[in-house]
């Protein structure tokens, strides 16, 4: 170490020097990334590269999906068939029932004096592929910026809230699952109307309700619904099921165990709602910064 | 292993030969993995790359694994860096272990190339620590193990193409 030849050839800088260079590159760019929000266009570059590989890592299985599909049993569609007409005259019915009572609520609401609720369009999606890092709770879906889906809104299915979309890709979407690690949705709860927040705890099968006091009105069993506070989730969509109440002396909160309703697992298509919520007029002076502050919450 | 006997003298390794690999590489990382068989899944690109980093250290070297790294990046949806970090520091050491390594037959390799894979894992697994993810179980670092396992066939297979031709009336 102390005394080394001259080197014969040129080669640049040493390895540990590269080393160097590149870790301080790689750093400074995971402190960027995670503080500001600088590189959304680079990643947005990166993601068009890959677009085409990712396609053509899902050729494979999208073929066996058809090929099996190709191949499925006369008595396998009858009795599907079945099941979906029946399962369609029962929807009628509800959906009957429904109809009735949204007429009945507006006109409730009309009497009141309240604003309407505002409609929920939704656009049918399907799964691109599941996260492949067990760190995350993501998947990602085949629509993006192309097919107007925009960062903050909500993907459902036909159960209940999947999650949220956080990044935006000209034809792929990120989705962070309602069980990603700290991914929060207002809740409620159907039974007595008790609000809070459900966070996600990183693993799959269980979200926390945090910060509901000791002597909370929540039971095992509880149905908790979004409560639409905060403009992001629209109110009614099913999110979890209480699994357990533990209430020990050590701590400030109950603490409140849940099961969320929709699966990624179960299903290839997602719907993703675009709720556009109409912010109550404001006096006009206060107009532009009411209107400033709607965009930001965005 | 005669592969490694080192009277054997192989072509050099050409460059769309490389890139078509390391892409080849990319693309079974990007398969649709899920569930159970994502903690047996060995990391495809660290593998190659670091195959290349040890044949072929002034063909393939940082800049190549940075940028696989922010594609890894880019395709995982995480922070910026982390693998172009521990891909950063996967081609260091397999660059500086490169002809120590190449003296063991290949599967004496296994024994170095696994410790290479684990630190390239771990030093994800600090990032996502450090950004606040949970501790994964140690199956985690089981991808690693079946990397190691992989190794020797994928040695053979990527050297496949530089072995001389034996025609007589080639040579």
């Amino acid at each position: 170490m102390e005394h080394q030849p001259r080197p014969f050839f040129k080669t640049g800088p040493t390895p540990l020097t590269r080393l160097l260079i590149f870790s301080l590159l790689s750093l400074a760019l995971l402190v960027v990334d995670a503080r500001l929000r600088y590189l959304d266009s680079v990643r947005e570059a990166i993601a068009t590269a890959l677009y085409p590989l990712q396609q053509a890592a899902h050729t494979p299985g999208r073929l066996i999906d058809n090929v099996s599909d190709f191949f499925v049993t006369q008595a396998g569609l009858q009795n599907e068939n079945a099941l979906l007409s029946r399962q369609h005259t029962e929807d009628a019915a509800a959906l009957l029932h429904y109809q009735a009572l949204e007429a009945e609520n507006t006109e409730l609401r009309t009497l009141l004096g309240m604003r309407q609720r505002v409609g929920v369009a939704a656009q049918l999606v399907s799964i691109a592929y599941t996260e492949r890092d067990p760190f995350s709770r993501r998947i990602f879906i085949d629509h993006g910026t192309r097919n107007g889906i925009r960062a903050g809104q909500v993907v459902v299915d036909s159960v209940g809230v999947v999650g949220q979309i956080i990044r935006v890709h000209p034809w792929t979407s990120e989705v962070a699952l309602i069980t990603d690690k700290d991914q929060t949705v207002p809740v409620e709860d159907v039974r007595t109307g008790t609000r809070g927040v459900v966070f996600g705890m990183g693993y799959d099968g269980a979200v926390e309700l945090r910060f509901m006091p000791f002597n909370t009105a929540i039971r095992k069993d509880d149905r908790l619904v979004t409560s639409g506070i905060g403009g992001t989730y629209p109110p009614g969509l099913p999110v979890a099921d209480v699994v357990s109440v533990e209430r020990n002396a050590g701590y400030m909160f109950a603490r409140i165990t849940c099961r969320p309703l929709a699966g990624v697992n179960r299903h290839r298509h997602l719907l993703v709602l675009s709720w556009a919520k109409t912010l109550p007029p404001r006096p006009p002076e206060a107009a532009a910064r009411g209107s400033d502050a709607s965009k930001r919450r965005r | 292993m005669a592969t490694t006997q080192p009277e054997e003298i192989l072509l050099p390794a050409k460059p769309l030969f490389i890139l078509v690999t390391l892409l080849a590489a990319l693309l079974i990382n990007l398969l649709p993995w899920a569930g159970f068989s994502m903690w047996f899944k060995p990391d495809f690109v660290a593998l190659t790359l670091t195959y290349w980093c040890i044949h072929q250290p002034r063909r393939v070297g940082f800049t190549v694994a940075w940028i696989l790294g922010l594609m890894m990046d880019v395709a995982h949806g995480n922070l910026f860096g982390q693998y172009a970090l521990a891909y950063c520091v996967l081609a260091f050491t397999a660059i500086t272990l490169h002809r120590r390594v190449l003296m063991f037959s290949i599967y004496h390799q296994v024994l170095h190339v696994v410790p290479l894979l684990l630190v390239a894992q771990v030093l994800i697994l600090l990032v996502q620590l450090a950004t606040g993810a949970a501790l994964p179980g140690l199956q985690y670092f089981l991808g690693s193990l079946v990397g190691g396992l992989l190794w020797p066939p994928l040695a053979v297979l990527l050297e496949l193409p530089q072995r001389l031709k034996t025609h007589a009336d080639r040579v």
